[in-house]
């Protein structure tokens, strides 16, 4: 929507052919001017977005054809072989399938798992044990992913941390083990965290999606007979509906990006078993001094995330259910 | 006269509130551990790992802060500050040009500022830390507080834009009559009223650029210009065997962030809430 400026308003009419100087045209003339000073408002976002945002995207698609050494500075064009390497390379397959596990068991953890959870505690009927247990769940994701990472790194270390500890006190002793240090635990003792991490942030917005919701439905729905589990599956679930659609793209979109966590409690070990194509790419480039490689590595997440946000455009869109 | 499915549905009511509770009481727990190993000994972390503190020694958030942890807290607190109101005053600026000044190919503007919501940080990655190298930006307070702004603009113009759009446009009318230029109407009429939008926006990028890691990583190395999240993951390596004194650098990172969540909870759901769809 745009607020009509009145002094702009006189440029309409076209131009008259006779004098060319006629006093509307120079109206039209200032008028046009003083249209593009108003470029003034917009300016500072759209050069900070141009020249560091989207600019290094181009450019991040014209290394990903180099071979380049940022040390020495020399780069060499090599056409698609960056590209080859990466469909060849075991550790960049092994990433890509680590930040699918992490998108599924997020969807499950953070989607629906929240969902249900945002039903049960708005359908408690103290309205403060409602805020307490929303707040109580979301500390965790006020918190910083460092943080969060090294509290787990500690939490999953045998020696002094909790995890083991209390599976010997529950009698669980069998299984204990190093939970980063093993290749087949590692990504999802890191899974783990950020699901702790992560579900009350979607627990807060499920429960904002569903005070939204009319209490006429329930009510209504109540004097018919319909129970709390038939509520939840009849009303509550299809009206969040596109809520769900959304916090479903913005958690795999999430998941394809992770970087922080698996940085600072494995740094992609032991052996590349906990590899994210985030922790892939920052080795390849920052480690390895290959560059160009990395650069098609952010390629991978570039298109990924660019797929995902073009689906999530096409929820937004649909949105807004009329009840 | 009591009927089955009655109890039941008390029975399940008890047992969901059962459920939440412990619930919350493992979601907290790690914090409480986390804070409370903050103030043992190195030997009472590996004894028995629930017991309480015997001596509460205070003095490892001390050791902490004179470790670097009170350096990394004044850069994080210097870049959050910085790149917060950057970043809400440029999007301010711009939401209002895009909702209630007639700019050229507004619809073009408006694809690009909003499309930033889609990029990724770690595909500009390494293009980015050549382009600070040839600024002579690398290593440098400049190149956060740059693109803590840059990559946070996006979210921040959309929650603004989003709120102007819902203020009446005889604001603007009534600003005009009185002679107020566009500027003048933005700064006395218009900004005042997004107050609640802006508490919210102001909090979302506080808590972004406390917790951000990645740039904060790959673009300082020194000691002093280390946000926390980096300075920590340094103090874990250079210090690893004084557990304790890493938990409570942990702490410290971490109670500013909560504390301003609990008093600002409200402004902070908006902002979230508004975020994904209202």
């Amino acid at each position: 929507m745009t607020v009509s400026d009145t002094a702009w308003k006189p440029a309409a009419p076209p131009p008259a052919p006779v004098s060319t100087k006629s006093p509307k045209d120079r109206a039209a003339k200032s008028a046009r001017t003083r249209r593009w000073r108003n470029v003034v408002w917009v300016l500072p976002a759209v050069l900070l977005l141009g020249v560091f945002a989207y600019l290094p995207l181009v450019q991040n698609l014209g290394f990903s054809f180099l071979k380049w050494d940022i040390y020495s500075g020399r780069q060499t064009f090599v056409g698609a072989d960056n590209y080859v390497r990466m469909f060849n390379d075991p550790i960049f397959w092994k990433s890509l399938l680590n930040n699918t596990l992490y998108a599924i068991i997020s969807i499950a953890f953070q989607v629906f798992g929240a969902m249900t959870l945002a039903a049960m505690i708005e359908g408690l009927r103290s309205q403060r044990w409602r805020g307490i247990l929303r707040a109580v769940y979301f500390v965790p994701s006020a918190i910083s992913l460092t943080v969060a990472g090294l509290l787990f790194y500690f939490i999953y270390e045998p020696e002094m941390g909790i995890l083991n500890a209390a599976l010997d006190f529950l009698g669980l002793g069998n299984f204990t083990q190093a939970w980063l240090g093993q290749e087949n635990t590692a990504i999802f003792a890191i899974i783990a965290m950020s699901q702790w991490q992560g579900f009350g942030y979607c627990t807060l917005l499920f429960s904002v999606a569903l005070q939204r919701i009319p209490s006429e439905l329930y009510e209504a729905a109540s004097i018919d007979g319909v129970g709390p589990v038939q509520r939840f599956f009849s009303i509550s679930l299809p009206l969040v509906r596109e809520m769900t659609g959304l916090m479903m793209i913005v958690t795999v979109s999430g998941a394809f990006q992770v970087f922080n966590e698996v940085m600072v409690m494995t740094s992609g070990g032991p052996n590349n078993s906990s590899q994210v194509l985030g922790t892939w790419l920052y080795r390849s480039g920052f480690v390895r001094n290959d560059f160009g490689y990395a650069a098609a590595v952010a390629t991978a997440v570039f298109i990924i995330t660019l797929v995902l946000a073009v689906i999530q455009l096409r929820i937004s869109k649909k949105r807004r259910v009329q009840w | 006269m009591v009927t089955r499915s009655a109890v039941l549905l008390v029975l399940g009511r008890v047992l969901i509130k059962a459920f939440l509770v412990a619930l919350a009481v493992v979601v907290i727990y790690p914090l409480v551990w986390m804070m409370l190993n903050g103030v043992k000994s190195n030997s009472e972390l590996f004894s028995n790992p629930f017991a309480l503190p015997i001596a509460w020694k205070w003095d490892n958030y001390v050791t902490a802060w004179n470790r670097g942890v009170g350096d990394y807290l004044t850069t994080s607190v210097l870049v959050t500050v910085a790149s917060t109101v950057a970043t809400v005053f440029i999007s301010a600026w711009a939401a209002y040009g895009l909702t209630r000044v007639n700019i050229p190919f507004n619809r073009v503007v408006l694809v690009l500022i909003l499309g930033g919501l889609m990029l990724a940080p770690t595909v500009a990655l390494i293009p980015l830390v050549k382009m600070f190298q040839s600024l002579g930006l690398y290593n440098n307070l400049w190149a956060l507080l740059i693109l803590y702004t840059a990559f946070r603009v996006p979210f921040t113009t959309f929650l603004i834009r989003a709120y102007m759009m819902d203020l009446p446009a005889e604001v603007d009318e009534a600003a005009s009559v009185d002679g107020a230029s566009k500027a003048r109407a933005f700064w006395q009429v218009i900004l005042p009223m997004c107050k609640p939008i802006l508490v919210s926006t102001v909090l979302l990028n506080i808590l972004f650029t406390w917790n951000e890691y990645l740039f904060a990583m790959v673009f300082t190395s020194g000691g002093a210009l280390q946000t926390l999240p980096v300075g920590l993951t340094n103090l874990m390596s250079k210090h690893g065997t004084d557990y304790p004194v890493v938990f409570a650098g942990m702490a410290i990172a971490a109670i500013p962030v909560i504390v301003l969540f609990f008093a600002g909870q409200r402004y902070f759901i908006r902002g979230l809430a508004d975020g994904v769809g209202k």
